[in-house]
């Protein structure tokens, strides 16, 4: 059952419908095992924007305050769209490579073991 | 000849039982329309068994003396400069997150015990509820009169009930609430009397009343034991409701289970908050949260599951990740917050060189290994002139609406994400338990509110973060966010003890 609802067929207002965000789709990017950002981080973006703007723009923004941030080899990095296999073409636009609303990006960067080794 | 005076028993019977009435008349069913629609079956209310064993007369006449006592000590910890007793400023923040997180929940629990107070069918458990309903008023009530004194000399209590409602690790402890109040009268009972007040009760009320007498802070310690006796009754309603649903029918059990195991795990949830002030904020330490685990839910909730085992309820489901947790989440929640200083409505601090020894001490298999390189990180970009304070906003969990800052319990070092897809739009879970909650009504929590998005949404004013905080959110920003270190309280405080 979808819902314990007094009246039969009741259906929640979904508070975060893409047509909510102006234009824009919701974006979650997330380092894995680097703690010192306690989650992955949200952002509204535009659905034509080319993942290239998002390596210039979104992620130093994100993650460079982290003291590895500079020693990232993005040629070995690997990344998960939605917990899938994923290679980010640079010039294609997010919707054209499946990077649809509310989508969570996760990069590994395999020779980084965070701060003090200790994953942070 | 002078009325008899009544015995006790038969004031209660007619004070109680005897303002029910039957409907001779009228549809009973129209007349208590929430009873039957989540699938409990009650077969007879006369076998409700009354917990509190109070008429109103008795009531009023004993809250009254409790009061008047209580409200002699506020105004002598006012005139007596209370304040200046407590063992360190940093406390008081631990206060301004009870007072803008818990103090509000009282309120609500007023609101949704009044609630149920009106629909059950039975008139015990609605006179039960409904004495419940007042005891929760006069909690929100006391507490914030014994919270007030601080309010005219700290930054950050100023707004409580205005944040609670819009502040974004507020809606945590909101949303819990309210998915509760929304739910149906058996659901609320099993969530809030039975999971929270029972279960849980203990570890919120128990570390924050004695964080408070270790802390020097009479005022909380004497809303405590004003309101010890009342959790008493609260207790006492919370086991019964359960064990009248579980005897009233076998088709009982399978609900009930489902309930605990999803209040259960919400509740844990929305204690990281209370992790966190047992470890981090508490100058003067109690115990350990592992350690307040272990007394209050591994030993005192074991033995009540053991008790329960008898109707066919079983440990809450993911009772074995929580045990896990344990040794984590307080860490995690306290360096959420300090990386977020700059938008919460109190101060975070980077913990003293003592104090992360204590931690090391208390958490040997995971302080040192996973957490204090945070600390050592976080000190060396302070030393640098970078106090840290993370760039934009986390992604949140779309059941118990915290950022997803718990980790995978067999790889600390990761993130624990799961999600889901329904009808075309994808979701995001902090844990299975949050996930398996939205699977089993998505309808509901698609309605979730959840700050960070509506944030994006335009929602919250902006689009400037500082807007928002202030506009928004109503918080002083520079005085009532930030770090501890050179914070207007700080500077207050060592203005009064004389200290340069």
């Amino acid at each position: 059952m979808p819902v314990f609802a007094l009246n039969p067929g009741y259906e929640g207002e979904r508070m975060d419908r893409v047509e909510n965000f102006g234009g824009n789709q919701l974006v979650y990017i997330g380092w894995d095992e680097h703690r010192m950002f306690c989650a992955a981080k949200a952002f509204p973006l535009a659905p034509s924007m080319p993942f290239a703007a998002v390596m210039e723009n979104i992620i130093p923004e994100a993650f460079s305050q982290h003291p590895e941030f500079s020693q990232i080899n993005w040629d070995t990095a690997e990344w998960l769209l939605n917990n899938e296999p994923f290679k980010p073409q640079m010039n294609a636009s997010l919707e054209s490579q499946g990077v649809e609303h509310k989508a969570l990006i996760r990069f590994k960067t395999p020779e980084l073991k965070g701060y003090a080794g200790a994953g942070v | 000849m002078a009325a008899k005076k009544l015995n006790i028993k038969d004031k209660y019977r007619l004070l109680t039982r005897d303002l029910d009435w039957d409907f001779s008349y009228e549809d009973r069913k129209k007349a208590f329309p929430y009873e039957e629609f989540e699938g409990i079956k009650i077969t007879d209310w006369d076998k409700w068994e009354d917990p509190f064993r109070l008429t109103m007369d008795s009531y009023w006449k004993y809250q009254a003396e409790k009061e008047k006592k209580l409200y002699a000590i506020f105004d002598a910890f006012s005139q007596n400069d209370g304040h200046l007793n407590v063992s360190d400023p940093r406390y008081v923040n631990a206060l301004k997150l009870f007072l803008t997180g818990v103090s509000p929940l009282e309120y609500q629990a007023y609101q949704g015990f009044a609630q149920v107070g009106r629909q059950f069918g039975g008139v015990g458990a609605r006179v039960a509820c409904q004495m419940q309903s007042l005891d929760e008023l006069r909690h929100v009530q006391t507490q914030i009169h014994a919270m007030s004194h601080y309010n005219k000399f700290f930054d950050g209590l100023q707004e409580f009930s205005h944040q609670h409602d819009r502040v974004w690790y507020l809606s945590v402890p909101r949303s819990f609430f309210t998915d509760a109040r929304s739910a149906g009268p058996f659901e609320f009972m099993v969530a809030i009397g039975f999971s929270f007040e029972y279960v849980l009760t203990n570890l919120l009320f128990v570390p924050f009343m004695s964080g408070a007498a270790h802390n020097g802070d009479m005022a909380t310690v004497t809303f405590g034991f004003s309101a010890q006796s009342d959790e008493a009754r609260h207790m006492t309603l919370g086991l019964e409701v359960i064990k009248f649903m579980l005897e009233q029918h076998e088709d009982n059990l399978p609900i009930v289970q489902k309930w605990i195991d999803k209040w259960f795990w919400r509740g844990t949830r929305l204690l990281t908050i209370v992790s966190m002030m047992m470890d981090y904020m508490l100058p003067n330490k109690v115990m350990s949260w592992k350690e307040a685990w272990e007394v209050y839910f591994e030993e005192a909730g074991g033995a009540l599951f053991k008790d329960l085992a008898r109707y066919g309820i079983t440990m809450p489901k993911y009772s074995e990740v929580i045990e896990k947790e344990k040794e984590h989440i307080s860490h995690q929640a306290w360096w959420t917050f300090y990386t977020h200083g700059h938008a919460t409505g109190f101060h975070t601090w980077i913990p003293s060189d003592e104090e992360l020894d204590w931690l090391s001490e208390k958490y040997p298999d995971t302080f040192d290994k996973y957490y204090r390189p945070l600390w050592e990180l976080a000190k060396e970009k302070e030393a640098k002139g970078e106090r840290f304070y993370t760039t934009g906003l986390p992604q949140l969990c779309q059941t118990c609406q915290i950022p997803m800052l718990f980790t995978e319990m067999d790889n600390p070092n990761q993130n624990s994400m799961r999600d889901t897809v329904y009808k075309g739009e994808r979701y995001h879970f902090c844990s299975d338990g949050c996930c398996d909650i939205f699977e089993e009504e998505p309808e509901k929590y698609v309605q979730s509110w959840l700050p960070v998005h509506q944030i994006f949404q335009g929602n919250c004013g902006g689009p400037e973060m500082g807007d928002i905080l202030s506009e928004f959110y109503k918080m002083n920003v520079g005085a009532d966010n930030m770090d501890m270190k050179g914070s207007p309280d700080e500077e207050r405080w060592n203005k009064w003890k004389g200290k340069a």
